[in-house]
């Protein structure tokens, strides 16, 4: 390998000769320490190198030396659980090895060596595998088996492979491919960050992604495979919304990117994900998850490789076939990250100093999310594992193959494929909370769904402070089936409503602030009314009450079902004389203000809210034997 | 020995020095002008033979042909001990009290090192600051960062001052009550950035009438003193800060003021190399760069001390919008604002409650921290002032008899908030249950059917009654 030497040190930037054979985005190592840099401009024979540790101390004349491969993550068992930096050092791992302060010129592998684990596996000697094939599993920890496959790019026929405990470099078999030679199956694979995993089709997204965060599910829904942002200014939640999603939502594995924030918001996430329970599995929280941590204070190139990091992990575990939750928080600091590195290169800056290629860049790493079919020769695991009960030759294989051929043309794949998913939620920090500033907007132009904090709101205390009127879901659509087979059929038409509501509150405030709330009609007057109760009573979600930070599909339709049936009701014993005074006093209103805390018992306790709003605002009114008649049920 | 007078160009702060050899990056330079004097510096940039250097004090009376420049092998340090509390430094950290010079017990680079996320530890430990403002809504935790968001003429140092006198961690261990002040050795570290001579002096004679003195360390950039020389100010801080929490096992507060004319001085530097600016023509890096200092706050598992940080800044024409008032609210865990109308009003602390906020509060209260009521509480009366001031605004254009019954209860809450609870003397030091129950005296002015965010446990406990049982609470 080439050995060259510095020239010039600028900060993060460093500026090397004599690399001829090294090529664009090559790992090197940089002084006598051996830091790790990546190559990110050549010019005539000077290299331009991002150094992902701090260069103080470095000088001309110290040696660089080139290994002629990108820079990569290890994939394979021990990523879960993990905390990384920004180039997958393990940091407990740097923790032994400097104490509680990280120093320079530290090398940890991203996966343990030694740990040796239990690998079974799924095909046997003379079948024939593809990359992307799975050909055993290994229980990672109780809730995530991982699944082992063959690399991409690889394909040929299995010549031996056995159960029995391994690490993660040790052979499991061998494999002899088309053109004759042979290789070693191992556990490990090595990944570029920057080449997106391969697989075989994108296909669309269509199941929701739930996160027990009501205004989410309900009225700006995010899918499987979706991408979110979620801009805000300081203060209003973002970090607090990121972390409810890690925690609360239906994916199976969560891949969580500190980029660039502060260092008490890693450990709070530490310390507290091995607490808390998955509401799916009932298992500890941090076993679905891989954090990778690179905080503000820690080294700015480091920082641009962070979300690569991560998203180059999440679309391996959705290569095994799994749902994938990817987020990022924040992007902001990625995009200052890319600003700081261009600006050492005198580069020619795009708006607000940030590099022209800003918007080329969040676009191609948000288009790396999206639920795919996964690479693999067959159906999917299920057909790997039938194959291996079977003992079946490339015969069979063939034979999976041409029904998956048959079957392409269906709708979105059988259950027979396996499909993985990955889904990005970025948070964005605006610059005085300024939506139009180049990271946003560069955002805005590829997700599909934004949520928009409101510092306005959180100064009401009004969390999440997801703004109503200015949030949008561009999978409603695609879900609206989903939500009537598996939530009920009037879900949809509710929340529809509900955002009506909450428009036309927003029109009417306008009144109200000119000429008071006595100058709008009795019917207008309980639509603030009711907007409030939406407000308050259902968008109003507080994460740190352990009865309200989690409410599921159901509840959530149940909860506007009641505030909808007051509406309903107020006006209709309004139209038969009830004054509003008395309707608004109704004592039901703070049963249903107390109703999202409901942790027994919902069902039946919903119930008694629907016959409470009868009895209270059709049963007290003055023409109670009038009304009789629409009041069905109890009385 | 490396020397040369090489010096090709001046510029501002920056000096280009030719015909260099085996520099390296950041290290400490020693410029001797010809009157004698000498300033040092540090290298920004080495590209070949020609380093950039940054004068920490200045260029006057520098030239290019005999300016003498020694290169030193070494980065910018400080060396710490335990004698440097009680004693006064400038802001390169040498004595600045005529006292004698400190005999290190180490040297340590002033730059520091990041803490791994792993080592941390999650900072969860109340501090009593004795103001209610703080306590009870946005309170202050060990190893937390909680910049005062202030403007020109507000007294943001008084407010600083009085919770560097005050605080104080309690001492749970008894169960459910609120308990007593806790053991523990104290330390303050002050770094002044560009502050006036009188603002320095508030200080010191503050610390001095309640001898805090001798528990403190101090560090002067004063508004006369070398602009660029406040670039190292706060991390000489912070050095003799980590020294003293994670080697001495003190609890230290760290106080930062005023971090806008640090930031000036980081612009200034950055102009006059030519760097492509950012927002209003700070550096593009201006986060990374104040990350580095804010994140040195915290604590460490299996060590005793703790750094807090109190940064002060004064935003330029009251705009948080500003990039140093913005870019370190996205750094720390939440800021305390100021708000010029209380304090016209003559309220002390004029603290502006809506926007403030404390990030890590949620883990610093509660049970077996402050009392279990103490986050619905102060949820309910953040919720209840928001609301009394829209309806106070509404007052303004439809005139108070235009409001509803319940709108004029929240007008009459807001009003007597900000009187009892916000409104407090300077050397008023109250205790948490003190200002738990002026909060519960104000949320009983409520009706209560609003007090929709208490759990209804909590209500009946603590809540007082009519016939006037308003110890109830304490």
């Amino acid at each position: 390998m080439d050995q060259g030497r510095i020239v010039k040190v600028a900060g993060p930037l460093v500026v090397a000769e004599g690399l001829p054979s090294s090529k664009m985005y090559d790992l090197v190592r940089v002084g006598t320490e051996g830091l790790m840099g990546e190559i990110i401009e050549m010019r005539a024979d000077r290299a331009s190198i991002q150094v992902y540790e701090e260069t103080e101390g470095l000088g001309p004349g110290d040696p660089v030396e080139a290994t002629g491969a990108p820079l990569s993550v290890e994939l394979g068992p021990g990523m879960l659980e993990a905390v990384y930096d920004g180039v997958q050092r393990p940091l407990d791992a740097l923790e032994a090895q400097s104490g509680a302060f990280i120093t320079r010129g530290m090398n940890a592998p991203g996966l343990d060596r030694e740990k040796r684990w239990e690998f079974t596996p799924v095909v046997s000697a003379g079948d024939r595998v593809e990359g992307g094939d799975i050909i055993g599993t290994v229980p990672e920890n109780t809730v995530i088996e991982h699944r082992v496959m063959v690399p991409p790019g690889i394909s040929g026929a299995i010549e031996s492979i056995s159960a029995g405990e391994y690490t993660v470099t040790d052979p499991v078999g061998r494999l002899v491919a088309d053109d004759g030679t042979t290789h070693d199956l191992v556990m490990m694979q090595v990944w570029p960050v920057r080449v997106p995993r391969p697989y075989k089709k994108k296909i669309a997204a269509d199941e929701p992604l739930t996160t027990g965060t009501r205004v989410i599910d309900t009225f700006f829904p995010i899918v499987k495979g979706g991408v979110a942002c979620i801009p805000g200014p300081f203060g209003a939640g973002k970090t607090v919304t990121q972390h409810q999603i890690a925690k609360w939502s239906n994916a199976e594995v969560v891949i969580f990117i500190g980029c660039g924030e502060r260092g008490n918001e890693m450990t709070d996430v530490l310390m507290e994900f091995p607490e808390l329970e998955d509401p799916y599995s009932g298992e500890p929280l941090l076993k679905r998850t891989v954090l990778v941590a690179n905080t503000s204070n820690m080294p700015v190139a480091a920082r641009e490789a962070s979300v690569y990091t991560g998203i180059t992990m999440a679309e391996y575990f959705r290569d095994m076939g799994y749902d994938v939750v990817l987020q990022a928080d924040s992007t902001s600091r990625w995009a200052e990250a890319m600003r700081e590195i261009s600006g050492r290169l005198e580069e020619m800056p795009g708006d607000e100093g940030f590099p022209a290629y800003l918007g080329t860049r969040l676009a191609s790493f948000y288009e790396r999310a999206g639920k795919v079919e996964c690479l693999s020769s067959d159906g999917g695991a299920e057909g790997a594992r039938a194959q291996a009960a079977g003992s079946g030759g490339p015969e069979e294989a063939s034979a999976a193959r041409s029904v998956r051929e048959d079957s392409d043309e269906g709708p979105t794949g059988t259950a027979a494929k396996r499909t993985g998913s990955v889904s990005v939620v970025g948070s964005v920090s605006p610059p005085g909370g300024d939506l139009s500033e180049p990271v946003v907007q560069n955002t805005l132009r590829v997700v599909k769904v934004f949520w928009a904090l409101q510092d306005q709101l959180a100064f009401q205390r009004h969390f999440p402070a997801i703004d109503w009127l200015t949030s949008y879901s561009l999978y409603l659509d695609k879900i609206t089936g989903h939500w009537a087979e598996e939530v009920s059929p009037e879900f949809r038409a509710r929340r529809d409503e509900c955002m009506a509501i909450l428009q036309r509150e927003n029109e009417l405030a306008e009144i109200v602030r000119l000429v008071g709330v006595e100058a709008l009609s009795p019917e207008e007057q309980i639509l603030m009314e009711t907007a409030k109760s939406i407000r308050e009573d259902f968008l109003q979600q507080n994460a740190f009450r352990d009865d309200d930070q989690f409410s599921s599909l159901h509840e959530q339709d149940r909860l506007l079902e009641m505030i909808l049936l007051f509406h309903k009701t107020a006006i209709r014993a309004h139209e038969h004389g009830a004054a509003l005074k008395e309707i608004f006093a109704a004592p039901v209103r703070e049963h249903i203000a107390r109703a999202k805390y409901l942790t027994e018992d919902r069902a039946a306790e919903f119930d008694e809210i629907a016959s409470e709003i009868e009895t209270q605002l059709v049963g007290t009114g003055p023409l109670r034997e009038e009304t009789a008649v629409y009041a069905g049920g109890e009385r | 020995m490396r020397e040369y007078m090489t010096t090709r160009d001046i510029v501002g702060p920056l000096l280009l020095i030719e015909s260099v050899a085996d520099v390296t990056y950041g290290e400490l330079v020693e410029l001797e002008f010809p009157d004698g004097t000498r300033s040092l510096g540090n290298v920004l940039e080495v590209d070949r033979d020609v380093a950039l250097v940054q004068a920490f004090e200045g260029t006057r009376g520098a030239n290019t042909a005999q300016t003498k420049v020694r290169f030193l092998g070494r980065s910018l340090e400080l060396g710490v001990s335990r004698d440097m509390l009680g004693r006064v430094f400038d802001g390169l950290g040498r004595p600045a009290d005529g006292g004698p010079d400190i005999i290190p017990d180490v040297r340590r680079s002033i730059y520091g090192s990041p803490i791994n996320p792993t080592a941390r530890d999650f900072p969860d430990d109340f501090i009593q600051t004795g103001v209610s403002a703080i306590d009870g809504l946005n309170p202050l935790v060990r190893g937390q960062k909680l910049p005062i968001f202030s403007g020109s003429g507000l007294p943001h140092n008084q407010l600083a001052a009085q919770i560097a006198r005050q605080s104080a961690v309690l001492d749970c261990t008894g169960g459910d009550e609120i308990g007593c002040k806790a053991e523990g050795e104290f330390a303050v570290v002050f770094a002044a950035m560009g502050i006036t001579f009188a603002d320095a002096d508030f200080f010191i004679d503050e610390f001095r009438n309640t001898s805090a003195i001798e528990r403190a360390v101090l560090f002067l950039n004063l508004a006369d003193d070398p602009a660029v020389e406040r670039i190292a100010t706060p991390r000489m801080a912070l050095t003799a800060a980590e020294y003293l929490a994670y080697d001495c096992d003190m609890h230290v507060l760290v106080i930062l003021t005023d971090m806008t004319y640090y930031c000036e001085a980081l612009r200034e530097v950055s102009a006059a190399r030519k760097e492509v600016p950012g927002r209003r023509g700070y550096p593009g890096y201006l986060y990374t760069d104040l990350a580095t200092i804010y994140e040195r706050a915290g604590r460490v598992k299996g060590r005793h001390g703790s750094i807090t940080q109190v940064p002060i800044l004064t935003m330029p024409d009251d705009d948080k919008t500003h990039p140093i008032p913005d870019l370190t609210g996205y750094i720390t865990e939440g800021q305390i604002v100021l708000d010029r109308n209380l304090h016209r009003r003559g309220i002390y602390p004029p603290v502006a409650v809506l926007p403030s906020l404390s990030r890590l509060k949620q883990k610093g209260i509660g049970p077996g921290k402050t009392r279990e009521d103490h986050a619905d509480l102060s949820n309910q009366l953040f919720g209840a002032y928001a609301r009394g001031l829209q309806a106070k605004e509404l007052a303004v254009i439809l005139g108070e008899a235009a409001l509803s019954d319940d709108d004029k209860a929240f007008v009459a809450f807001a009003d007597a908030f900000e009187d009892r609870f916000i409104r407090q003397g300077p050397h008023e030091d109250r205790s948490i249950a003190d200002t738990l129950a002026i909060g519960w005296e104000l949320a009983a002015l409520l009706p209560r059917t609003e007090l929709k965010r208490i759990k209804d446990a909590y209500v009946e406990k603590y809540l007082p009654t009519d016939d006037g049982e308003e110890d109830a609470a304490s």
